[in-house]
């Protein structure tokens, strides 16, 4: 569809009372994009794309808890009490962006989002007229796609140098192992993107292993960026692809590092996190002299920032959604060697809306084409919604769920909750490259096992921790395992061992002695990876290419306890 | 993932039974009591189960919490529990001695470092983990007063993160 077209689709919608909201118009399309400079440093943010190079369908979550402080607070709030809270009005294409209301309808309505040919023409537009700004990318760029997983990586490499990113921290990057990440870093980035992290050290003598931060002047301000990774890269992946480096938070270090770029002569420091938004929000109330967090990992698309006041003044946290679907814009007012005034907006990336930049269009057809064949191969027909964002399950997991069950003959699954993944519309049809957008790592392996009662509901308290650990700083930032075939009450403000109960296996409760059959995938441990187990992707399309066409599966969701009027729970 | 938990068991299993440290001593001016196993071992300080027991057996009788120490590079969340990386800094003055505890261990002391007057009250060292548990740190001062600080740190399966 062009743009015109999709222009005229909108004012026709709105006139004829279709879904939208009868003050809907393409006035509103424009109006989107209109962001007017403000003050003398900009930042241009965007994190989590997980390699999408091409827009896509992405639904929000309609499950998203907070519990202790978090309760009710951003991100933690969904569907109407995310609109109410922003000031969003309903029916509106940013309502559409940031909820998942009205998934099916608004999606056919206002089209796919992100694509970097279009995020390329939008980060022109405000290059031009910003000038001086930079951009910044927050991480998981080099996975969650097939042609990414199958190129080491370069894909993203060279769109992203193409793009013009400037700075960089990573999480899921790591997952191509030290080696590589150090090939790109050197050889790739040399002269053209710092990649920085405070939080990486050396597992001998606590060496930095990547700078911690870069000073930038912009427009005659000096800027310090220093970057944070995931905290939590080798638990919750597998430690054998960084053996030779420790993570963690490290908010002492953190404190010291703003101290010296200060001492250098910063008039605004910014921090570009892969810790996710809780962690966030903790490190802010805690490190001083912080001014703004650009932040990723827990896939928050939050419209405006959170401030947090702490002894060093106040600090802006964001968090800047997933999947290439949102761009985000700092503008800083910087007088008098300090952060003056702010404006931050989160841009929807509406395909329809941004033209595709050609010179960025051409590259990406041009990485793709070796690979077009594969991608393109049509395993099923949806007949339901299918995603995968959610605290508990989404319908493509338990549809990951099926296959693992029915393929590997298991009576239980485990799917892990990771936060990536593109949405899929009813009656459209899921290609291969659907299937390596939810599985595409490089630790794929199918498992079964034979695990004890006690040993399942060890695990599954285990993760219940690093989602709702009172503690933000004791948190992984990843939902809960997706779990088929048993059923469990879960209890989220219950003390760590005492959240998970009542499981049940067709009625009949869970025996801890008793051995279960256990299908699961993305094992962490080196003895799994020798094992060698099928990949995800194969299991998954096999079980689509027999079924033909995907029924809505059914959801198997666990009962919640102390959830109860929660806002970051709907639908 | 039992694969996985069976490794993490096998991996703790062949570290050393109860005690790991000082692998790291700072600038070589502490004197960890362990590298003085015949000299200045104190035997009921680290068979104790306890906090207090540790208190007692270092002749306290209790110990003040505090926040005036720095838990450096000591990890929220380990990510190998058989050796987590313990860093503690002391801004108590006068601090004479720094106890490492790991609360759920078999034996909870873990070590202990004395420092000569003049040194910087700052300790690295390495302990094993079994399962989450409250790491301390106690403070012992010149004038015999003992000073306590915590941090949880939790053991966890891994995966599904992200």
């Amino acid at each position: 569809m062009h743009r015109r077209e999709f222009l005229q689709l909108l004012a026709t919608a709105a006139a004829g009372g279709f879904l939208l909201d009868p003050r809907a118009s393409w006035a509103q399309g424009e109006r989107l994009y209109d962001v007017p400079r403000f003050g003398n440093v900009s930042l241009l943010h965007f994190t989590d794309c997980h390699a999408q190079l091409l827009p896509t369908y992405f639904r929000e979550p309609n499950v998203n808890l907070g519990v202790a402080a978090a309760l009710g607070r951003p991100p933690h709030l969904v569907g109407e009490a995310l609109l109410k809270h922003f000031k969003l009005r309903p029916g509106s294409a940013e309502a559409h962006a940031f909820s998942y209301l009205n998934f099916d309808q608004a999606a056919r309505t206002y089209g796919k989002v992100g694509g970097f040919a279009h995020m390329a023409t939008l980060i022109n537009r405000l290059r031009a007229s910003r000038p001086g700004a930079l951009l910044l990318d927050g991480g998981d760029t080099w996975q969650g796609s097939a042609t990414a997983l199958w190129t080491k990586g370069q894909d993203m490499v060279d769109v992203c140098k193409r793009l013009g990113v400037n700075i960089m921290t990573a999480h899921w990057e790591f997952t191509l192992g030290a080696s590589r990440v150090k090939e790109i870093v050197e050889r790739d980035f040399k002269g053209q993107i710092d990649f920085i992290a405070q939080n990486i050290k050396t597992t001998d003598f606590e060496d930095p292993v990547f700078p911690s931060h870069v000073m930038k002047e912009i427009n005659g301000v000096p800027v310090a960026i220093i970057g944070q990774a995931f905290p939590y890269m080798p638990i919750a992946n597998p430690r054998y692809f960084v053996p030779e480096w420790s993570f963690g938070i490290r908010d002492e270090n953190m404190q010291k590092v703003v101290d010296e770029v200060r001492a250098k002569g910063a008039h605004a420091v910014v921090l570009l996190s892969h810790n996710g938004m809780d962690v966030d929000l903790k490190m802010a109330s805690r490190v001083r002299g912080i001014d703004a967090i650009l932040g990723g990992h827990t896939h928050d698309g939050v419209p405006a920032p959170v401030i947090i006041r702490n002894a060093g003044g106040q600090t802006l946290v964001t968090n800047a959604g997933s999947n290439g679907k949102f761009l985000a814009v700092l503008d800083l007012d910087v007088r008098a060697k300090h952060v003056a005034d702010f404006r931050y907006r989160l841009l929807p990336i509406f395909s329809n809306l941004l033209p595709a930049d050609t010179e960025m269009d051409a590259l990406i057809k041009h990485l793709r084409a070796p690979f077009q064949a594969k991608l393109d191969e049509k395993l099923a027909v949806s007949h339901g919604l299918l995603y995968r964002r959610g605290n508990f399950n989404g319908t493509l997991d338990q549809v990951i769920l099926d296959a693992l069950m029915e393929v590997k003959g298991a009576e239980i699954a485990f799917s892990p909750g990771f936060r990536w993944g593109t949405t899929i519309l009813p009656g459209q049809t899921i290609t291969f490259e659907h299937v390596m957008d939810q599985t595409a790592i490089t630790y794929p392996y199918t498992t079964v096992n034979e695990m004890s009662g006690a040993m399942i509901k060890t695990i599954l308290e285990d993760i219940a921790d690093n989602l709702f650990n009172p503690d933000p700083y004791y948190q992984q930032g990843g939902d809960m395992v997706r779990v088929g075939g048993m059923t469990y009450t879960c209890d989220i403000q219950g003390k760590p061992g005492h959240r998970i109960s009542d499981m049940r296996l067709g009625g009949k409760p869970i025996n801890a002695d008793k051995r279960y059959k256990v299908a699961g995938w993305a094992p962490v441990s080196e003895e799994a990876r020798n094992a060698g187990g099928q990949p995800a992707w194969e299991v998954v399309a096999d079980y689509l290419r027999a079924k033909k066409t995907i029924k809505m599966p059914k959801l198997n969701l666990p009962k919640l306890s102390g959830a109860g009027g929660n806002p970051g729970m709907a639908g | 993932m039992e694969e996985m938990i069976a490794g993490r068991r096998r991996f703790l299993q062949s570290g050393s039974a109860t005690t790991v440290f000082g692998l790291f001593v700072a600038a070589g001016l502490i004197r960890p009591e362990a590298a003085f196993a015949q000299a200045g071992w104190n035997k009921d300080a680290f068979a104790s189960k306890s906090l207090n027991d540790v208190v007692k057996a270092l002749g306290g009788a209790g110990a003040t919490p505090t926040n005036d120490i720095s838990w450096g590079a000591t990890p929220e969340i380990a990510e190998n529990g058989a050796v987590v990386p313990i860093n503690v800094t002391s801004r108590i003055p006068n601090t004479q001695s720094i106890a490492v505890l790991v609360e759920k261990n078999p034996n909870a002391l873990a070590a202990k470092f004395d420092f000569p007057a003049g040194t910087d009250p700052t300790v690295s060292t390495r302990v094993k983990i079994g399962q989450s548990s409250n790491v301390h740190a106690l403070i012992k001062t010149a004038d015999g007063k003992y000073f306590v600080a915590t941090r949880e740190v939790k053991v966890t399966i891994g995966g599904c993160g992200g």
